[in-house]
C-alpha cells in the first residue's frame, strides 16, 4: 500500500476485558503500541499492566476484545504462539535454568538444529548474540545459570528475546535489577530497536526512564484506560495525576509533637546476622535505618520483634530490659512488626481481610475464648475507612487485594494492637504512589499520636523525607547516624559504603 | 472531609454491591462447595429411593448413621488437624490400640476405667507424635506415617494379634454399642456431639481462628504472636483423644478390643472425608460441615452400594473415584493455572 508499511503498523488492541472471580482486571481497554516507536505503559499496582501484557503474549485469554498486529487479527493461545506470531515479552523475572550455560539458556526452547544440538555452534551463535546487542561486557556465554546476577539474569532474558527477531517488543519493568551503567546500554539497544522500526512496549515505575526512553506514554487506572500522550508534551505531575486521579502534594507531611520518653533501647546487641547494635527511640518520633541490600537491617527488624535470638545485649522496651524468646514476647511488650515479604511473613493470603486485620487482636475481642463477633465486625469495618483499605466487603480473601492494601492490612493490625513501638520493614516496597502517600499519612498520624516508630527502607527519598533521625547500617553494624535536617542523599550513601571508600582512600594514600 | 473521600471510594470501589449480599449468603451455608456436596446427596439418596424403596426405611437411614460413625469420627478431627496444615496417618492405628487398651483394662478392673485408660493412651500417643514434629522437625507426613506403623505395633504385641475381652455383657459398652436417645443410637450421638464441638471451635473462638491462621501461613501467625508449637501439640493430642474415642466405639460394637480389623485404613477414609469435604491439604481451609456432607455422602453410596447387591470390590473404585473428581472440581473452582506439581 504506501510506504508506511515498511515496518508494518504495529500492535493494536481494542475492548480488552478480562474478570478473575468476579474483579475486573481490565475493562475495555483500547492500546496500541506502533511500529517505530516507544510506548511505555504506566499505572498503579493492581492497575491492570500485567494482566494487559499477559493477554497480548497469550497467557491469559481476554474475556472480550480484539488484538491485531500489523492489521491481522491475532488470537494467541499461548506465549509460544506469540513468540511465532512476533510477539515477545521481556519478563521481569525471567527462568534461567541453573545448571547450563548462558548460551543454552539464550536458545531455550529454541535449540538450533534438528535434532543433533553441536555445543560449539550453540557458543558460537550465542557470543555473536551478545556482541550483536551490546553486552559483551556483562555477559559470559559460558558462565553457568545460578552464577548470574539478577542483572546478568535479566540481560539473558532480553537476549532471548531479541535473538527471535520479534515485531512487537514489551519490557516488563526491566531495569529494576540493573545498575545505571547497564541501564544505559539497555537504552541505546531501546533506541536501536525503534530506529529499526519494532514496536516498543515498556513498562516501568520510573518517571526519568519514561521521559529519557518512550515517545508515548499511556496509563491504566482500575484497569480502565485513563488515556494515551506524547511525552514530549505531557510532564511528570500530568502522569502522575492520570495514574492516581489526584494531585499527590507534600507526600510526606510532617505534624511531629514533641519527643517522649525513650520507649525502646538497644544495649550492644548481637546476634547471628547483627553486631554491637546500640540505638534508642523516643515515643513519638520516627527512627530510618538506611543502608544497602545485606546490611542487616531487616535482621535487626526481627531481632527486635523477638524472632532471632541475641547472643550478647540487651533490648530495652519501655525502660525494663526484656528477654525475647519469641515475637509472642515482643507482642506483649508492645512491639509491631510489619515484615518486608508481607505475603511470606505477615499475611494468611487464603483468609479474609477481616481475619487478618483481627490476628493480633483476637485476645482483646474474646470473650470466655468465644470470639465477640458483633465487637469484631467493628473494629474491622472501622479500620477498613480510617485505613481506606480498597476491598469490596471484609470477607474478601486478602490475596485479591493490591500491594498498598494488603500492607494497610498489616498496619491495621498493629494500629488495632495499639503498639507502642512499631518496625516497619520496607513498608512502601510493591506498594504503588498513591497507597504510598496514605502509608506515609498514617506513619505521621502515628508518630503523633507518640508511638516509636523505627522504618527499614532503601529509598533514600523516603529515608530522607519521613525520618526524624537515621541510622546507617553496614555489614551488620551501624556505621554512623544522622539528623533529619543534616541527611542527605550522598551522606547517608557515603555512612552505607563506609568500608568500601575507606579502603579506596587506603589503597590511593 | 477524608472521611466522606473514603466513603466516596469504598463506594465506586464496589460495584458490584449485588454479588457482595450473594457472597455472604453463600458464606452462611458454607459455600458452593457444600452446596454442591448437598446436592450430591439429595441426588444420590433419590436415585437410591427410585431404584430400592427400603433405601429410604427408618432402619436402613439409621443402619447408615451408625456405619459412618466411627470413619467420620477420624474425619472430622483429621479435618482440625488438615486445617492447621497437618495431617494425621496414625488416627486408624491409635483407635485400634486404644480399643485393644479399652478392652484388656476393662477385663482386668471396670468398663470406667477402661475408656479412661483408652482415652489416656489415645492422648499419649497425639502427644508423641507432636513432640516428633515440634522437637525432632519432622514433618507431619512422615512422623504420623512412622506412628502408623509403630503404633499398629504396639496394639499387635500387647494383643499378640489376637481381639481382646468380652465386653458384649458390660452395660456401659452396651449402651454404647446399642443404646439410643429419642430414636438416634447413641453411636450417631457421639459423633454429632463430637462435630458440634469442633465446629463451634473452630469457628466461633479465638483457637479455631487461630488454627486458621496456622494452617494458612504459620509464620505470619508466628510473627502475629501465636505460640505455634502450643497448637501444633494441643491439636495431636486432641486427634489422638478422639481416635481413641473412635476404638472404644470399635470395641462397644464389636464385643470385644480389635487391635487391627475395624480400624485399619480409617487414616486414608478420614482424609478422604475431609478433601471430599473441601479441606486443603495445604491448611488453611475447610470446614466440619463439609466434612459431614462428604462422611454422609459416602456412607450412602456404600449403603446404595450393598442395597443394590453390587460387587463390594466396586465400593473402592467408587471411593477413590468420587474423590478425584471432587478434587479436580475444587481445584478447577479456584483457577489454579496447570502449571507444574500443584500445592
Amino acid at each position: 500500500m504506501s510506504t508506511t508499511t515498511d515496518h508494518g503498523r504495529g500492535l493494536e488492541a481494542t475492548g480488552l476485558s478480562k474478570a478473575f472471580a468476579g474483579v475486573q482486571a481490565l475493562d475495555g481497554v483500547d492500546v496500541t503500541f506502533p511500529a517505530g516507536q516507544v510506548t511505555a505503559l504506566m499505572g498503579e499496582n493492581g492497575a491492570g499492566k500485567s494482566t494487559l501484557l499477559k493477554i497480548l503474549d497469550g497467557d491469559y485469554q481476554p474475556d472480550s476484545g480484539q488484538i491485531r498486529i500489523d492489521g491481522e487479527t491475532v488470537a494467541f493461545a499461548s506465549p509460544v504462539e506469540a513468540r511465532h506470531g512476533g510477539l515477545r515479552v521481556v519478563a521481569q523475572e525471567p527462568e534461567i535454568v541453573p545448571f547450563v550455560s548462558v548460551a543454552e539458556n539464550l536458545f531455550l526452547g529454541a535449540l538450533p538444529g534438528k535434532v543433533v544440538v553441536r555445543r560449539d555452534e550453540l557458543r558460537q551463535q550465542a557470543v555473536d548474540a551478545i556482541e550483536r546487542f551490546g553486552f559483551e561486557r556483562m555477559l559470559d556465554a559460558d558462565t553457568i545459570g545460578i552464577r548470574l546476577s539478577p542483572a546478568q539474569r535479566q540481560l539473558v532474558e532480553i537476549l532471548r528475546c531479541l535473538i527471535d527477531d520479534p515485531r512487537i517488543l514489551l519490557f516488563d519493568e526491566p531495569t529494576s535489577s540493573l545498575s545505571d551503567s547497564e541501564t544505559d546500554v539497555l537504552f541505546e539497544l531501546i533506541d536501536r530497536l525503534r530506529a529499526e522500526g519494532k514496536a516498543i512496549g515498556y513498562v516501568s515505575h520510573l518517571m526519568k526512564e519514561i521521559f529519557r526512553i518512550a515517545d508515548r506514554v499511556t496509563v491504566l487506572r482500575d484497569g480502565k484506560l485513563i488515556g494515551t500522550r506524547a511525552v514530549a508534551e505531557s510532564s511528570t505531575d500530568e502522569i502522575v495525576r492520570m495514574m492516581v486521579g489526584r494531585d499527590l502534594t507534600n507526600m510526606y507531611a510532617r505534624n511531629r509533637s514533641e519527643l517522649g520518653e525513650t520507649v525502646l533501647e538497644l544495649r550492644h546487641v548481637t546476634t547471628d546476622d547483627v553486631r554491637d547494635i546500640s540505638f534508642s527511640v523516643r515515643s513519638g518520633e520516627v527512627l530510618a535505618i538506611a543502608g544497602l541490600v545485606g546490611a542487616g537491617r531487616s535482621e535487626l527488624a526481627m531481632t527486635i520483634s523477638g524472632d532471632v535470638p541475641v547472643h550478647s545485649g540487651e533490648i530495652v522496651v519501655g525502660g525494663q530490659v526484656a528477654t525475647l524468646r519469641s515475637p509472642r514476647d515482643a507482642i506483649a511488650r508492645g512491639v509491631g512488626l510489619a515484615p518486608e515479604e508481607r505475603k511470606a511473613d505477615a499475611l494468611v493470603m487464603i483468609r479474609s481481610v477481616k481475619e487478618n486485620l483481627s490476628l493480633a487482636v483476637l485476645d482483646q475481642l474474646t470473650r470466655f475464648g468465644f470470639v465477640k463477633r458483633q465487637a469484631e465486625s467493628d473494629l474491622v469495618a472501622e479500620y477498613i475507612q480510617r485505613m481506606r483499605i480498597r476491598t469490596p466487603h471484609a470477607e474478601q480473601r486478602v490475596e485479591n487485594l493490591s500491594g498498598g492494601n494488603q500492607q494497610k492490612v498489616v498496619l491495621a493490625r498493629w494500629l488495632a494492637k495499639k503498639t507502642r513501638i512499631l518496625i516497619l520493614d520496607e513498608p512502601t516496597r510493591g506498594v504503588d504512589v498513591g497507597a504510598k502517600a496514605e502509608i506515609y499519612q498514617i506513619i505521621d498520624q502515628l508518630a503523633a499520636a507518640g508511638v516509636a516508630i523505627v522504618v527499614v527502607s532503601s529509598e533514600l527519598p523516603e529515608v530522607l523525607g519521613l525520618a526524624d533521625r537515621i541510622l546507617v547500617m553496614q555489614g551488620g553494624a551501624i556505621t554512623g547516624e544522622l539528623s533529619h535536617d543534616e541527611a542527605t542523599e550522598e551522606r547517608i550513601l557515603a555512612l552505607a559504603m563506609a568500608s568500601e571508600l575507606e579502603a579506596m582512600e587506603g589503597s590511593s594514600r | 472531609m477524608s472521611e466522606v473521600k473514603a466513603t466516596e471510594v469504598a463506594a465506586t470501589r464496589n460495584p458490584k454491591g449485588g454479588s457482595g449480599l450473594a457472597h455472604s449468603l453463600l458464606r452462611n451455608v458454607g459455600g458452593v462447595q457444600n452446596l454442591i456436596l448437598a446436592g450430591a446427596i439429595l441426588l444420590l439418596a433419590a436415585l437410591l429411593a427410585a431404584l430400592n424403596p427400603s433405601f429410604l426405611l427408618p432402619s436402613n437411614l439409621i443402619s447408615i448413621g451408625t456405619a459412618v460413625t466411627i470413619s467420620g469420627l477420624l474425619a472430622v478431627v483429621q479435618t482440625a488437624v488438615m486445617i492447621m496444615g497437618g495431617i494425621d496417618l496414625t488416627v486408624g492405628s491409635v483407635a485400634g490400640l486404644s480399643s485393644v487398651v479399652s478392652a484388656m483394662v476393662f477385663t482386668a478392673t471396670n468398663a470406667y476405667l477402661g475408656i479412661l485408660t483408652a482415652l489416656l493412651v489415645g492422648g499419649l500417643c497425639g502427644l508423641i507424635n507432636a513432640i516428633i514434629i515440634v522437637a525432632g522437625r519432622v514433618p507431619p507426613m512422615i512422623a504420623t506415617l512412622a506412628g502408623l506403623t509403630a503404633f499398629k505395633g504396639i496394639a499387635q504385641l500387647i494383643s499378640d494379634g489376637r481381639a481382646q475381652g468380652y465386653t458384649g455383657a458390660d452395660p456401659l459398652f452396651k449402651a454404647l454399642a446399642r443404646g439410643s436417645l429419642i430414636g438416634i443410637p447413641t453411636l450417631m450421638w457421639v459423633l454429632i456431639v463430637v462435630a458440634i464441638l469442633l465446629h463451634v471451635l473452630l469457628q466461633y473462638t479465638k483457637v479455631g481462628r487461630n488454627i486458621y491462621a496456622v494452617g494458612g501461613n504459620d509464620r505470619a501467625a508466628r510473627l502475629s504472636g501465636i505460640d505455634i508449637n502450643r497448637y501444633i501439640v494441643a491439636v495431636f493430642v486432641a486427634s489422638g483423644v478422639i481416635a481413641a474415642l473412635a476404638g472404644i466405639l470399635i470395641t462397644a460394637r464389636t464385643g470385644s478390643g480389635q487391635p487391627v480389623s475395624g480400624s485399619e485404613g480409617l487414616e486414608f477414609q478420614s482424609i478422604t472425608a475431609a478433601a471430599l469435604g473441601g479441606v486443603a491439604l495445604r491448611g488453611g481451609k475447610g470446614s466440619i460441615g463439609g466434612t459431614i456432607l462428604a462422611v454422609i455422602l459416602l456412607g450412602i453410596l456404600l449403603n446404595g452400594m450393598t442395597l443394590l447387591g453390587i460387587n463390594p470390590f466396586w465400593q473402592n473404585l467408587a471411593q477413590g473415584a468420587l474423590l478425584v473428581i471432587a478434587v479436580v472440581v475444587q481445584q478447577s473452582r479456584s483457577g489454579e493455572r496447570r502449571v507444574g506439581l500443584p500445592k
